[in-house]
């Protein structure tokens, strides 16, 4: 089987800082990779490259049998098939948590509003968040907005999802539900791209860890393996302080 | 108010403290109010020539005279203003977008816009006023408009939209970059992700001072009295130059002064209805 999204030597620069120098990345249907590494190392970078919010320097991404770095592929497109959950939730704020879930449904699927809010409300019910509907974000706790979040993502039906560290803005007592929402996902059969620092976390679900460290995948393999058996010092000096 | 609970005696003792606070406080802004007000309507009507002033400026009969006619030339005011407004409001948007978005074939229009807001914003309205009033009449343009009212309104027009769309663009660069990266993850076009996400939360940050703009824009309905439309400050005049008298003036000072107190309230109800958003009681 081939992979669902592939990066193939993916360099980012700004400027003169060499944030991504040749990254490689395969995700297989129904995976879940997780990114982990310090703070800078490039993990949100290759996300937003992975959804073309960034336009790499060099390389190729691959996308469901296509080439997305290829400047001729409408982005639109690419992006309503990849879902993206950002650190800082990034919901509108100008509008309910109804009318946030649907908008993409709305206007880029032409979706009914009828059937917009009675599939979102499915969902909004299934996490947990059935009671926010009408409320604006700013009315919610940290954990029902990223929660919200998740669900604005899913409700286009994505074949991928990329989550940005989507735990590191919260209160610790409200990582659990968050995670949970994840778990239950991954369960499902979706696609994940993750970048946490929630060692233990990806230890549980990944299929795949990736260590970055100054924009190179310095070790890569399954959590077992690069949680309890590193090769690469840098991974083992980078989990040493982590896992205490 | 009711509550679910028995109130307790502390809570009885901090609303009786709080009454009493308030009270004392709506006593000092009383008292010290008339006193200013007694003490500057002293200090004026003591003055020398306060005499000469009072029966020039403010002469009930020449009031009473006046009154009539010059309600009648503010409601052109009125209509200016609200005409104006309108078409303000859709030439600045288009400016404003025009100027933000980035694509190849907008180009020219781009060039045409910054042009247009370099321009207006530099020149003053009073002069933005003479140059339609007489300037298009005089090119004698077949369709052109020669009401004196529209030609205010479209020099009216020409001078705010520049000052808004200005204003809009302002709006629209404050939301932050991570709204449109959030818009466009979900595959919302640059234009759709403009329209629902970014310009109704560039709106809302820009509507007070854009109220702000509207108060002035209603005052600034009376320059187009040098075309000589009789709207409330020419109607004044046409009364002061017949009579030697000032007071018509004053009543239309106080058309405009009426006016503009419902935009004020109005500013205040938005501000206070924002808020209340903002908290979350939807
Ligand atoms: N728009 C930008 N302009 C310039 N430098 C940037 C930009 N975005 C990111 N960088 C730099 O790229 C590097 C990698 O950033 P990135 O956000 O990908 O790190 P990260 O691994 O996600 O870190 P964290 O765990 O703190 O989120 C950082 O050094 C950052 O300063
Ligand atoms: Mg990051």
């Amino acid at each position: 089987m081939s992979a669902l999204l592939e990066a193939r030597g993916v360099r980012k620069t700004y400027g003169d800082h060499d944030v991504l120098k040749g990254v490689d990345l395969s995700v297989d249907t129904h995976h879940v990779v997780c990114l982990i590494g310090a703070s800078g190392s490039g993990k949100s970078t290759l996300l937003r490259c992975l959804n073309l919010l960034e336009v790499v320097d060099d390389g190729e991404i691959w996308f469901d049998g296509a080439e997305i770095t290829d400047p001729r592929v409408d982005v639109d497109d690419v992006r309503r098939d990849i879902g993206t959950v950002f650190q800082a939730f990034n919901l509108f704020p100008h509008m309910s948590v109804l009318d946030n879930v649907t908008l993409g449904p709305r206007k880029v699927r032409g979706a009914r509003r009828g059937d917009a809010e009675e599939r979102a409300t499915a969902l909004l019910t299934r996490f947990g968040l059935a009671d926010q509907a009408r409320k604006h974000p700013d009315a919610l706790s940290g954990g029902q907005q990223q929660r919200v979040a998740i669900v604005r993502a899913l409700a286009m039906e994505p074949k991928v999802l990329l989550l940005d560290e989507v735990t590191s803005a919260l209160d610790p007592m409200l990582v659990g539900g968050v995670l949970e929402a994840v778990r239950e996902l991954k369960a499902e059969g979706m696609t994940i791209v993750m970048a946490t620092h929630e060692m233990q976390f990806a230890r549980e679900v990944a299929d795949e860890v990736l260590f970055l460290e100054s924009g190179v995948v310095c070790e890569r393999g399954t959590a077992e393996q690069v949680f309890t058996d590193p090769s690469d010092p840098r991974t083992r000096e980078f989990l040493a302080r982590h896992l205490a | 108010m009711s509550t679910s609970w028995e109130v307790s005696a502390r809570q009885l003792e901090r609303l009786a403290y709080r009454r009493r606070r308030d009270r004392r406080r709506m006593t000092i802004a009383l008292v010290s109010t008339v006193v200013v007000l007694v003490v500057a309507w002293l200090l004026i009507t003591s003055a020398p020539g306060w005499e000469r002033v009072r029966e020039t400026y403010f002469d009930w009969d020449d009031a009473k005279a006046a009154f009539p006619d010059i309600a009648r030339a503010f409601l052109t005011n009125i209509k200016a203003f609200l005409v104006a407004e309108v078409l303000i409001l859709a030439l600045a948007l288009l400016v404003a977008v025009v100027r933000v978005v980035p694509s190849a074939w907008m180009a020219p229009l781009k060039v045409v816009a910054t042009v247009y807001t370099d321009v207006f914003r530099g020149t003053p309205t009073l002069l933005v006023v003479l140059l339609v009033g007489f300037g298009i009449p005089a090119l004698g343009l077949q369709g052109a408009p020669t009401s004196l009212f529209w030609l205010g309104v479209i020099a009216l027009t020409l001078s705010y939209g520049a000052y808004v769309a200005e204003v809009i663009r302002a709006g629209i660069l404050s939301v932050h970059p991570s709204q449109w990266a959030s818009g466009r993850s979900l595959g919302l076009s640059y234009g759709k992700t403009l329209r629902h996400v970014v310009l109704p939360q560039a709106l809302r940050r820009v509507t007070p001072p854009l109220l702000n703009d509207f108060v002035s824009l209603q005052k600034d309905t009376a320059l187009l009295s040098v075309i000589g439309l009789v709207e409330a400050l020419r109607q004044a005049q046409i009364f002061s130059s017949r009579d030697f008298v000032f007071t018509p003036y004053v009543v239309a000072a106080a058309f405009f002064i009426v006016a503009t107190i419902p935009l004020a309230r109005f500013t205040d109800w938005l501000s206070l209805r924002a808020a209340r958003r903002q908290s979350g009681a939807a």
